[in-house]
């Protein structure tokens, strides 16, 4: 790999992360000193996917804004690293009138049709309409692929396995994305799933699977490279199962009692991994990191700015678009 | 095959199912992004015959056989008609849309809003409903009552030839997830006891029913009737015997609960001043408590009579014959609910 994708994947996950602790300080700010979950500026469940960066950089890194990507209810580092429009997202997130969804979505419910992502607060119920984009991307006779994305907690839905025997049997450009945190919500890997892997159930499907371990997002941009190629060349759908880190918890105010692996997370960390990888390789050097922090600092905060000045929706509007006008 | 026919005789009929599937093919011509996918829709021709000759016309790129795969093929659907195509879709028995409701009322209906208008889903979802052939209890439900209580779909139920096509192609025409819901018993099938009105005549060409407008389909003035499906035409055979005892029903063929026709239920009311409400579906927090809290919503004044209703007591459609008609609103039931309102 090229030092500057090395850079720009590094760039992505810097971005993402800044990100995520925004929007972790705006979610917790205004809800002190009791919690309350429908309080303040970000009302709601919060879902923040820091530690999952590699997943998304690796696998946009090979996407442009023609390809689609259906995300999960933790959607934040697909949206970003696929090219999301970042102030209208967050005016969603916020609950603005300027918001992708002009309020009406919220963080689970991300859609923008510019870049064709979209993301769902249903476990696994985004793989089947990735198909119908695929076969839409598929009759034009183009090379345009979609990537479906779900944990793996959601590999035990039968949506998860309907999907893959359609895109199989219609060879379907569609890339499936498993991010494997280890939990779903409480319930650790081994409690719900009878397989080690979720990439060994793509070979019931007839598909290629491959799991890359360590979190690591240079693997990850590797295996998504040949999945992408494979079905823009018309070959298919593959499955790539990543084994990635839920760093915080499953939705802010998640106190995580549950978890048994807590003490080993910070070390997992895949940003100053990958930090001092590229430091040890000389790809990188404090200039450098200062440079992307601050640049990541400057275009999150502009996008918090531009929600927070945003207008809320007016009351009277909130009927609109149940259905679309003729 | 008739559809391969340049032009038909005029005043030609068609049955139900025939008409249902001149719509999709000439929306098809009409239109390259429209395509049909669902289970046996290919060479069987949808088993109540809603697709029949469409794969040889067409061709497998635009008519999809699906594997048993409810939840995946109608998610396709849906991902299809966010990418601009407008597919037909058919879920075969509306009594399965348990296996795959999420990707219809989490998805289909509701992406349009959380998008703030911005992407819209024009896309069409058949189903067959009703009973009266012993199907038992999971291949006899109507269940329009459930998809029209959730936002984000239309709702359409054609009872002719007619309508079938007029709706079809309102529905594929239309920016916003349609779910168009056929009754076996209305489609004219060769291997089903027929109702007469199942075959009848149908424009050829371009034919739209506007979505929304109900049917005055018997004038009255003393009891309207609003009913929809295969209850209209027990509904009119009931006029029609009590006509001759002076009875004089108006009947109303809904057409469509969403939007509901509301206009034309509180005319018709407003002229008869007794309400009753015929529904296939299920009685309690249905259709038939609907159209009653509408008309009484709007003004109670028009009543001169409690209003009535005649639906399936909430009980799963039973297979034994006698027990099946039992709790269907048969014409006998709706007899005698008319009879009592005038009496009243």
């Amino acid at each position: 790999m090229e030092a500057q994708g090395r850079l720009d994947l590094y760039r992505t996950m810097v971005l993402i992360r800044t990100y995520e602790e925004a929007i972790l300080r705006e979610y917790h700010a205004d809800k002190k000193p009791v919690f309350d979950i429908g309080a303040g500026l970000v009302p709601g469940e919060m879902h923040l996917s820091a530690g999952q960066e590699p997943v998304a950089a690796g696998v946009c890194a090979h996407l442009t804004g023609d390809d689609a990507v259906t995300a999960t209810h933790r959607p934040h580092h697909f949206a970003i690293a696929h090219g999301v429009d970042l102030d209208r997202m967050t005016a969603e997130i916020f609950g603005r009138t300027t918001g992708l969804g002009r309020g009406r979505g919220g963080h689970m419910h991300l859609f923008d049709p510019a870049v064709h992502f979209s993301c769902s607060g249903i476990i696994a119920e985004g793989y089947p309409p990735a198909l119908g984009q695929a076969l839409a991307f598929q009759r034009r006779g183009t090379d345009r692929v979609a990537v479906a994305v779900t944990g793996e907690g959601a590999a035990n839905q039968g949506a998860f396995h309907e999907s893959l025997n359609l895109a199989a049997l219609w060879q379907l450009p569609v890339v499936f994305v498993v991010e494997d945190n280890d939990w779903g919500i409480s319930v650790p890997r081994s409690a719900s799933t009878c397989v080690t892997s979720n990439a060994d159930r793509a070979a019931g499907y007839g598909i290629p699977g491959v799991r890359v371990e360590d979190n690591s997002v240079e693997a990850v941009h590797e295996a998504a490279g040949q999945a992408i190629t494979r079905a823009r060349a018309g070959e298919g759908p593959s499955l790539i199962e990543v084994h990635t880190l839920r760093l915080w918890g499953h939705f802010e105010g998640d106190a995580q009692g549950y978890r048994s692996d807590l003490d080993g997370v910070p070390g997992r960390d895949p940003l100053p991994t990958y930090e001092n990888q590229l430091r040890a390789s000389g790809d990188l050097d404090d200039a450098k990191v200062a440079g992307y922090q601050a640049a990541a600092s400057e275009r999150v905060e502009a996008a918090i700015a531009f929600a927070k000045e945003s207008p809320e929706p007016d009351p009277a509007t909130a009927l609109d678009f149940v259905f679309a006008r003729a | 095959m008739t559809l391969t026919e340049p032009s038909a005789p005029a005043g030609r009929k068609l049955s139900t199912a025939k008409a249902m599937v001149e719509a999709i093919a000439q929306e098809m011509d009409r239109d390259e992004r429209v395509f049909v996918l669902g289970e046996d829709v290919g060479s069987y021709g949808g088993i109540f015959s809603s697709t029949t000759g469409l794969l040889d016309r067409f061709g497998p790129r635009r008519v999809l056989d699906t594997p048993i795969s409810e939840t995946a093929f109608i998610g396709a659907a849906i991902g299809a008609a966010v990418e601009g195509l407008r597919p037909v879709v058919e879920l075969m028995f509306v009594d399965f849309f348990g296996v795959c409701m999420d990707q219809i009322y989490n998805h289909m209906a509701k992406i349009h809003y959380e998008s703030g208008g911005n992407v819209s889903v024009p896309m069409v979802l058949t189903a067959a409903v009703g009973g009266g052939y012993s199907d038992g209890a999971q291949h006899s439900q109507c269940l329009w009552g459930t998809f029209a209580h959730l936002p984000g779909m239309k709702v359409v139920v054609p009872s002719n030839p007619a309508d079938a096509k007029g709706l079809m192609t309102s529905a594929i025409r239309d920016d916003n997830p349609v779910v168009y819901l056929f009754h076996k018993g209305v489609m004219g099938l060769p291997w089903m006891a027929k109702n007469r009105r199942s075959i009848g005549p149908v424009p050829e060409g371009d034919h739209e029913v506007p979505i929304g407008k109900a049917n005055v389909v018997r004038q009255g003035s003393d009891v309207t009737v609003v009913t929809l499906s295969l209850s209209v035409h027990h509904a009119l055979d009931v006029a029609d015997e009590l006509a001759g005892q002076g009875v004089d029903c108006e009947v109303v063929d809904l057409r469509s609960l969403v939007p509901l026709d509301t206009d034309t239920i509180l005319d018709s009311v407003g002229k008869t001043g007794r309400l009753l409400v015929v529904d296939e579906d299920y009685l309690s927090f249905g259709l038939s408590g609907e159209v009653i809290a509408r008309v009484v919503e709007r003004d109670p004044a028009l009543l001169r009579a409690p209003a009535a209703r005649v639906a399936v007591p909430d009980v799963p459609i039973p297979y034994a014959r006698p027990l099946e008609y039992a709790v269907l609103p048969t014409p006998a039931r709706i007899r005698q609910a008319v009879l009592d309102l005038v009496g009243a």
